[in-house]
């Protein structure tokens, strides 16, 4: 890739990348797991593990897994935010291998919501 | 109850970008701060910016940002430095690893804008050891930053030259004061020093350095991009922007939360973090860690501010937050952290070093059952000395936790050492277990959990607890079915 010597340029990224989501928000599920330190502690990378291999299972070939940093959520640690196409982001918590399983034949195969759903409790500052 | 009390500026992106990827963070706006500062603006112009914006340090202290950059600006100097702090080390605190593993672009973009305004060229971020995946996640961002050319050499093709290095701390509490952080990172023992000559003017070797907080960086590229009269329309008139804190202790939601500043302590204890859990009754909070101090039911309608807690006797902190319920014993609580802080203590400084010791030593006797009515007076007066005349800000700030639990709940204090009572129930050599003769039915449970067979009775008769014996473990107390045992 080039390198970024002008707001030009850094322009060009940001519209790629809307453009890119755009497109993503059309026909994927973008399933975006914490995985920071506790995430992780707690057991994220499991059930990212699970979510991955049940979505294979089930044959759904849309979903987009995404790692990221904390959610806040300790309480409810670890945490997964599901987004189904043209639909808002929707948080579980509290999730085990079976529970990520469970998400997947639920959630993402039917939109039908189980577990944990965490209510957004914040106003998010967005450039 | 209002579920959109939090505000999120600091943690705008944790959570919802991939750290690890940079282009995610260009998508979010990253690094347009950055490039509008160096390429249209000045550093004039960018730290009146920060001064308008009023932010102020969000590591403990609250000095202006905005100023502490001009006067590290008005320095001529062949090398000057910016250091971010990552040194978190408050017991129940992880703001900054949060930051830092969710959002670590943010750190780097701002520390690049204070080296544009200040005129330096080179950025240190000083870590704690214990944060692997923050360093790893740091590493990855800084050398993504310079693949895209964001930082490194003519910055969006200007004169302007950023780089970042790593220092890692071995975990010492002191070293997130900023002298003794400074002194770490020479190689040197983390010791403090006196200031002036404050760190601005002379600090890391001797050149000019601006120490800002993770949290505090974290804001900057917001602020700039949406400009300092949106920052300055947040929070209160002397503390602007939000506050990230940490809520951990006995409360429902444990975790992140960022509010702006003015919100109450009410509003964050029950409506955020929605109360104690087991219905239990709040009884204190203790913000700001070891430095800071506790606020109590009586302090629920305070508006957290910089100034407001420091009129409490405890202070903002790096931001975490301890909650308490009634089962928590005050004396203790303030044992606890003086026991923190005398292992931390450098030792540079005989206050710290000798105070934490007999405040400790002080605390330790009343909840053994040993003070008397004078330690009260006491632990005031030392208190008191140690604020006045320790070296640096853990010294300055250790006895807040005293100070600050004494100012309410001097009658538990009072308690420990005129009746020889835990109201809470804690301390257990002020502990009697006792069996209630009308409930007990003589079922014989008790006297035979007992690990010291200090309980006495027959089948079906009242039991009775031999009190010299006793050695106040608990443990027949869940194991009667007729709640007849307690302590009291």
């Amino acid at each position: 890739m080039s390198k970024i010597t002008s707001i030009a340029d850094l322009k060009k990224f940001q519209d790629e990348f809307k453009a890119k989501q755009a497109a993503t928000a059309k026909d994927k599920i973008v399933v975006n797991v914490s995985l920071a330190t506790c995430s992780i502690a707690s057991g994220g990378k499991t059930v990212m593990e699970a979510m991955k291999d049940e979505a294979a299972k089930q044959g759904i070939n849309n979903v987009e897994f995404m790692q990221s940093g904390c959610m806040t959520y300790c309480h409810s640690e670890p945490t997964v935010e599901v987004t189904l196409p043209g639909k808002d982001a929707v948080c579980f918590g509290k999730l085990d291998e079976a529970g990520a399983r469970l998400l997947v034949q639920k959630y993402l195969k039917s939109g039908e919501e189980v577990g944990v759903v965490i209510p957004v409790n914040y106003t998010r500052v967005v450039l | 109850m209002d579920s959109k009390k939090q505000l999120r500026i600091a943690t705008r992106n944790c959570g919802f970008i991939d750290p690890e990827n940079i282009e995610d963070y260009f998508g979010v706006r990253g690094y347009e701060a950055l490039a509008n500062a160096v390429t249209a603006s000045t550093p004039a112009a960018i730290i009146d910016e920060m001064k308008k914006s009023g932010i102020r340090g969000r590591g403990g202290g609250g000095f202006p940002t905005g100023t502490k950059w001009s006067f590290a600006a008005a320095n001529q100097a062949d090398q000057k430095y910016v250091v971010c702090n990552a040194d978190e080390g408050d017991p129940g605190a992880f703001m900054d690893r949060a930051v830092l593993e969710g959002d670590p672009h943010s750190v780097v973009e701002a520390m690049a804008i204070c080296g544009y305004a200040i005129g330096a060229s080179i950025g240190v971020v000083y870590i704690r050891a214990e944060y692997p995946l923050a360093i790893k996640r740091l590493k990855k961002a800084i050398e993504d930053a310079h693949t895209y050319g964001v930082l490194g050499n003519n910055i969006f093709g200007t004169s302007f030259s950023f780089d970042i290095e790593l220092k890692y701390g071995a975990g010492a509490f002191v070293c997130g004061e900023e002298t003794a952080l400074i002194r770490s990172m020479e190689g040197s023992r983390g010791e403090p020093y006196t200031k002036p000559p404050f760190p601005a003017n002379s600090g890391y070797w001797q050149k000019p350095t601006i120490v800002n907080n993770v949290e505090t960086f974290a804001n900057i590229p917001a602020l700039l991009v949406k400009g300092a009269d949106w920052f300055s329309s947040i929070g209160t008139e002397k503390s602007r922007g939000t506050k990230v804190f940490a809520l951990a202790g006995k409360i429902k939601n444990v975790g992140l939360i960022e509010v702006p500043m003015g919100i109450t302590l009410g509003e964050v204890i029950f409506d955020i973090g929605g109360g104690c859990p087991g219905g239990k009754k709040f009884k204190a909070v203790q913000t700001g860690g070891p430095s800071g101090g506790a606020l109590t039911f009586n302090d629920v309608d305070v508006p957290i501010d910089y100034d407001n807690l420091l009129a409490k006797n405890s202070m903002m902190g790096s931001g975490g937050m301890i909650v308490m319920d009634e089962d928590d014993c005050m004396v203790a609580i303030a044992k606890f952290f003086l026991d923190f802080t005398m292992d931390e203590t450098c030792g540079k400084c005989t206050p710290c070093r000798i105070g934490s010791k007999r405040l400790y030593e002080i605390l330790e006797r009343i909840t053994l059952g040993q003070g008397v009515e004078a330690d009260i007076e006491k632990l005031k007066m030392l208190a008191a000395a140690i604020k006045d005349t320790a070296l640096c800000g853990l010294g300055q700030t250790m006895p807040n936790p005293v100070l600050s639990t004494i100012r309410t709940f001097e009658d538990e204090f009072m308690a420990h050492v005129t009746d020889k009572k835990c109201p809470a129930g804690v301390c257990t050599e002020l502990l009697e277990i006792v069996i209630i003769p009308e409930k007990c039915v003589g079922c014989t449970l008790c006297a035979r959990i007992c690990p010291v067979n200090c309980i006495s009775g027959k089948v079906k008769e009242k039991h009775v607890i031999d009190q010299a014996v006793c050695i106040k473990c608990g443990a027949c107390i869940p194991k009667c079915k007729f709640d007849a045992i307690v302590k009291q």
